[in-house]
């Protein structure tokens, strides 16, 4: 099997001289839900444009399911569902209308079956008479969601799909995209919301300035580059560490009733053991423990602090 | 072929013309009327025949053709422009369609509503003044030919326009005057012998000339000409669309 997107060697330079990316290599797998994630302006957009065919490249090859985007774009189209970021459409289309033309361009016999079900799992349902400029920005972003699925896609990209979606319905968004996925429908998303990858994805990639800096499984991600820190809070405050002790990277907190250890997951030795008979050779009795591990954020900004 | 994609194209403008009805289909019959009072009756009354024709008559084909020319332009430029407005053309630059496919879906449901246009018009005309029509094939030709055309100029400026102002450019600063120029209201060789030189740089003067032709059966060019001149302003336009998409010119960067 394929994988769902291939991008060998993608560059792509404006009109006005601003390269927008370079050298993109990247592979998408059938199945998986994939996160772009990356600074505003970082190329996101550009990306997911040239792949569906809305921006020439420069250079380089894409092939959607094996086939090229651009000698074969039927092909590579009719399997691409996109759903973009800006709240585009008819305005004064309906919302079945809007919906069940998008399975048409897209070449598909009709099947208001299959619209009628989309439009229920993205509570359109209600509003299928509905005249497009007058739904709330929620709903004409579900509306084009729905527009998305209409054809049946196999691969779908949504480019920030829940901005301006409230937490409630970003929720149930996330529901349906699951759902497709376990359809066997591959998810490109790009995504500002940082908790939206944590929660969504398999794996992620950052692009900065145009480049792919890392591409990752989450969980790989999150375990090697992830940060723990061990707080004790203790029984007795102290006013500064023992000797014996100075050799951990401990911190006491200002008001002395606590121990703040930073460890690296990674390392094979994280030294908790050795740390904890110190203390308790130096009779220092604590009340409680918590550990604290950094989220994907706090990977997210020191990645791309350290790639200026 | 996607001819499913082609036909969503072209119902869903088709829809659009049925949505907009009254400043698609009633109000260029209406302003028809009125040229048919004004000209043909209340004027007309005071010419005498041009060619051997009623003024009244004489004026039809050239109404006609002013709504033709002036609709394709103004409705297909907008069919595509607005996509490009609202952003909604990234889902036709996505679709698994060809060019060919949606310049077919939009030029030819631009193309239609002239053609309804025209021939609600005619049948207006008829009510206003006896009309003949000698040739009715080359009407009919002349009809398709001539909304095609310039329904593929529409498209054209719809995309080259970067805003509503450019939108009315051309059909305002091009067609119209080159249309009343064009032997709408008069025989050119009613003119002084500088001026008919110049009108017969004027390609509409050969449309207006070819339909009416068509009617009565005399024209002010010869029909081979007006033929060459529709054709070679349809194969022009082609050129230009093939090009626009080959580029992608302002619609992909």
């Amino acid at each position: 099997m394929p994988p769902a997107i291939s991008v060998t060697d993608l560059s792509k330079t404006y009109a006005s001289g601003f390269q927008a990316l370079t050298g993109i290599n990247l592979e998408v797998k059938a199945g998986e839900i994939f996160a772009l994630l990356g600074p505003n302006g970082a190329g996101k957009t550009t990306l997911i444009s040239v792949i569906c065919g809305l921006v020439n490249p420069t250079s380089g090859v894409v092939l959607v399911d094996g086939h090229d985007n651009i000698r074969d774009y039927r092909a590579a189209r009719a399997r691409i569902g996109l759903v973009p970021q800006e709240l585009t459409n008819e305005a004064f289309e309906t919302v079945w209308n809007s919906v069940s033309f998008s399975r048409g361009l897209f070449g598909k016999a009709p099947d208001p079956a299959h619209i009628e079900r989309v439009l229920r799992s993205l509570a359109l349902w209600e509003k299928r008479n509905n005249r497009l400029i007058t739904l709330s920005g929620g709903m004409k972003r579900r509306v084009l969601i729905a527009k998305a699925l209409s054809h049946e896609p196999t691969i779908l990209f949504l480019d920030e799909p829940t901005a301006g979606v409230d937490v409630e319905l970003r929720r149930e968004m996330w529901e349906v995209v699951r759902g497709l996925r376990e359809s066997g429908v591959t998810i490109i998303l790009t995504t500002h919301y940082i908790e939206e990858a944590e929660e969504m994805a398999d794996r992620i990639g950052v692009i900065q300035r145009g480049e792919i800096i890392l591409v990752e499984n989450k969980q790989t991600l999150m375990q090697s580059l992830g940060r723990k820190q061990l707080t004790l809070e203790l029984l007795e405050p102290l006013v500064s560490l023992p000797n014996a002790l100075s050799d951990y990277p401990l911190t006491l907190s200002d008001d002395g009733q606590a121990l703040v250890y930073r460890y690296d997951t990674q390392q094979e030795h994280t030294g908790i053991t050795g740390m904890l008979e110190e203390l308790r050779k130096a009779g220092i009795q604590f009340k409680d423990l918590h550990t604290e591990q950094s989220s994907l954020e706090d990977i997210f900004v020191n990645l791309v602090r350290e790639n200026p | 072929m996607n001819l499913r994609g082609m036909a969503a194209i072209y119902r869903s403008e088709m829809a659009r013309t049925r949505r907009t009805l009254l400043q698609s289909i009633v109000s260029p019959v209406l302003s028809t009327s009125l040229y048919f009072v004004v000209f043909g009756s209340a004027i007309g009354s005071r010419i005498t025949e041009v060619a051997g024709i009623s003024y009244g008559a004489f004026i039809v084909p050239g109404l006609i053709m002013l709504m033709l020319l002036t609709q394709s332009v103004s409705n297909a430029s907008f069919g595509i422009f607005f996509p490009r407005f609202s952003g909604s053309i990234y889902e036709l630059l996505s679709a698994p369609v060809s060019y060919m496919e949606i310049v077919m879906g939009y030029v030819g449901a631009a193309a239609s509503k002239s053609i309804l246009l025209g021939l609600i018009i005619l049948g207006t005309a008829g009510l206003f003044v006896p009309l003949q029509i000698a040739h009715p094939f080359w009407m009919l030709l002349f009809l398709v030919l001539t909304a095609f055309t310039f329904s593929l100029l529409g498209f054209i400026i719809g995309i080259w326009a970067e805003g509503f102002d450019r939108l009315q450019l051309v059909p305002l600063l091009v067609i119209t005057p080159l249309t009343f120029l064009g032997g709408t209201f008069y025989s050119i060789d009613m003119l002084p012998p500088f001026w008919q030189g110049v009108t017969l740089l004027n390609p509409v003067v050969y449309l207006v000339s070819g339909f009416r032709w068509s009617f009565y059966g005399v024209g002010d060019v010869s029909l081979a000409a007006s033929l060459a001149v529709v054709v070679a302003f349809l194969a022009v336009s082609l050129a230009v669309v093939s090009w626009i998409f080959r580029s992608g010119y302002r619609l992909k960067p």
